[in-house]
């Protein structure tokens, strides 16, 4: 989560001078055109995105992907193999591994999304706020996040999961799932916070906004319509990366017995329940496994596109 | 001269020193960088003053000073009688509908996100009641064409400009508010020497047509010479020689002014031959530690024991008619020396 080099790139790309100084005739460009003229021609982008389509789309409308019901159970046929019957086989509880596995994406992405969407408000308002005020506010601001970083990931969700939710506990679907979010938004802002952070005092170094501050703007003006703007591109390419990060991170979560768990469906918990069953049925494992890891790695190919684009040294 | 005597911003003893600190958890103040120390001038009403020193003698915090972007150490900036460091709140915001910039970088001194139209017109939103709504879009057209841009390119972004053509869209957004003083933080430095010109004409034409006042800072004698009126020589912090134009280049006191001037090109070739240049030896000394006494004296040539103990006063001195801070200020014509 916390590999430096991407940071590091996303503060350079925060916003340098674009250096093109010609005039362009007519055509009305704006940075974010230039951006999208670079990702239109990047084949990676466009595998992301029709992944991306597909997933989103099985989280939305699973009764597309399959017409089998994920909760219903056969266990006369627990474990039995891939069949033309049905393409991925069955689980310990005799369920079709296809269905649930389709059935588990809404689960995966919606608490990726939410939780990447706690993250973005917890840490990019942190983050813009200390870069703008600066002092006590900055130093405490980054002494907790520099504490909360310190803390191992895991052992920060045990501790936190253990106590609020342990792993023989039985809380509701949504409870669980929200207790699960909370966590995650709340271990992985400090990261987002000290992109906007960075990008945010990188920016507010810029002539234009002394310019602002010499026409008479105040802090609400100078942050929404100079800062922010200038800032938001690396927030939202972390974003998205962070998105394919906490899905896996709720994966590991459920392995390891404190995160989701049944009844909810999700690719994490079809990992865990199979998971000593390896050796004698791998594709109960195998396609969940897969599901999840082509998901992360369509929002993390898809951050990284769209950084790349967005890096003017590229240009 | 066009200017008269009426002085518009009056600046007296300013001083601005950055501390410099050590420790992370306890900072202790363990020095300061002096970067103006103890600046006094007035500026006319219509008059261009050039400001001139090499890079880090603090030309530019002496701008944010003025600006009120920086808070002084002490001292104070009075614009029309009103001191601009004591303002705060909504009398700041009204006085800076007086006083503008023009920067040095025309590449970061725009926001890259902002259109043009939006860039020109936010003074407007900033002060509301200079152009009602409906008016606004005019006027930033009218803007646009006064500094000579097409008003129909109100919807392009920065980066689709010129160089020279962005420092006319910061030009334009300074005169929004119709201010009387602008300050000229080095608007060509960073521009191809063939548009350099045409950006200084500009300026001078809306001078005359605004009325405006001008702080014209550079590093470079040569560049400030036929726009300015008159001219401050700054060297480490302080002003070491202000004149008019023509007591500074062909009647210079100090021994810094004459090495700056020796170093300036002449446009005529025998004159670049006989004359002397006067080449200074090292470089400027810290700020954070200025020599005592006069600050030039680790480079001058005329130093003499009295130069480290007492500090020369910028004061006008027998066999000249402008202010000199040299003990030993005497007149010495090194353009058109033989
Ligand atoms: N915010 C700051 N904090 C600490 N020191 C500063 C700060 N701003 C400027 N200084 C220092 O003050 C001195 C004067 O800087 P200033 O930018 O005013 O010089 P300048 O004459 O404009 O130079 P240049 O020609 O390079 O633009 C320099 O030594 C600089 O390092
Ligand atoms: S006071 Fe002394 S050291 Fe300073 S400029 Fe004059 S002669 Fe040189
Ligand atoms: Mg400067």
């Amino acid at each position: 989560m916390s590999d430096p080099t991407v940071t590091q790139d996303l503060i350079k790309g925060a916003d340098e001078p674009t250096a093109s100084p010609v005039a362009v005739k007519d055509s009305r460009r704006s940075l974010w055109r230039d951006t999208w003229d670079i990702l239109k021609r990047r084949k990676i982008f466009w595998i992301s995105l029709v992944m991306l389509i597909l997933f989103l789309a099985m989280a939305a409308f699973p009764s597309l992907f399959t017409h089998k019901d994920p909760e219903y159970a056969t266990l006369a046929k627990s474990m039995e193999g891939p069949s033309s019957e049905a393409w991925f086989g069955y689980d310990l509880q005799g369920r079709d591994v296809f269905a649930r596995a389709v059935y588990g994406a809404r689960t995966s992405i919606v608490v990726g999304v939410l939780a990447t969407l706690a993250t973005v408000l917890i840490g990019g308002l942190t983050g813009v706020l200390a870069a703008y005020f600066g002092r006590w506010l900055d130093a405490i601001v980054s002494r907790v996040g520099e504490m909360l970083l310190g803390l191992p990931y895991v052992l920060g969700a045990i501790i936190i999961l253990g106590t609020i939710a342990p792993a023989q506990s039985n809380p509701g679907k949504v409870m669980i799932m929200a207790v699960v979010i909370i966590v995650l938004a709340l271990l992985g802002w400090p990261i987002l916070m000290r992109i906007a952070r960075s990008a945010v005092i990188q920016a507010k170094h810029q002539d234009y906004v002394q310019a602002a501050r010499a026409l008479g703007a105040g802090p609400m003006r100078i942050i929404f319509r100079h800062l922010l703007p200038n800032s938001l591109a690396p927030i939202l390419v972390y974003a998205t990366i962070t998105i394919g990060s906490f899905i896996g991170a709720e994966a590991t979560l459920s392995l390891l017995g404190i995160g989701l768990r049944s009844p909810v469906i999700s690719w994490g918990i079809a990992i865990a329940d199979h998971a000593s069953y390896i050796r004698t049925a791998p594709h109960a494992m195998f396609f969940p496994a897969a599901f999840l890891s082509l998901c992360v790695l369509t929002f993390v190919m898809l951050g990284e596109a769209v950084r790349d684009a967005l890096d003017p040294k590229l240009r | 001269m066009k200017a008269d005597a009426e002085s518009i911003l009056e600046v007296r003893d300013l001083v601005k020193h950055f501390p410099l600190t050590q420790g992370i958890v306890v900072k202790r103040q363990i020095g300061a960088i002096k970067a103006v120390d103890g600046v006094s001038f007035d500026l006319h009403r219509g008059e261009t003053l050039g400001i001139v020193g090499e890079s880090g003698c603090g030309k530019s915090t002496l701008a944010k000073l003025l600006m009120a972007l920086e808070r002084p150490t002490s001292g104070s900036v009075r614009i029309r009688g009103k001191d601009i460091t004591a303002a705060r709140g909504a009398e700041l915001k009204r006085m800076r509908r007086n006083i503008q910039m023009v920067m040095q970088d025309p590449y970061t001194s725009l926001n890259p996100r902002m259109t043009v139209g939006d860039i020109v017109g936010e003074p407007f939103e900033i002060h509301p009641d200079v152009a009602p709504k409906g008016d606004r879009r005019r006027r930033v057209q009218e803007l646009l064409e006064v500094v000579g841009l097409n008003p129909d390119h109100i919807n392009r972004y920065p980066h689709q400009f010129s160089g020279g053509q962005r420092q006319r869209i910061g030009i334009a957004r300074g005169l929004a508010l119709q201010p009387e003083i602008i300050i000229c933080d080095e608007p060509v430095s960073a521009l191809d020497v063939s548009i350099q010109a045409q950006v200084m004409n500009l300026l001078e034409r809306l001078q005359d047509e605004f009325d405006l006042s001008y702080i014209f800072i550079a590093h470079d004698l040569s560049v400030v010479r036929h726009i300015s009126d008159r001219v401050a020589v700054m060297y480490l912090g302080k002003i070491v020689e202000l004149g008019s134009d023509s007591e500074i280049y062909d009647t210079p006191t100090h021994p810094y002014t004459q090495a700056l001037l020796s170093a300036v090109p002449v446009p005529d070739p025998e004159g670049r031959e006989t004359r002397q240049r006067i080449i200074l030896q090292g470089d400027p000394p810290s700020p954070a530690n200025p020599p005592s006494g006069c600050h030039f004296r680790t480079r001058c040539w005329k130093a003499q024991d009295i130069c480290a103990e007492q500090r020369p006063a910028l004061e006008v001195r027998p066999g000249s008619a402008h202010p000199s801070a040299c003990h030993f200020a005497e007149v010495r014509d090194v353009v058109n020396a033989k």
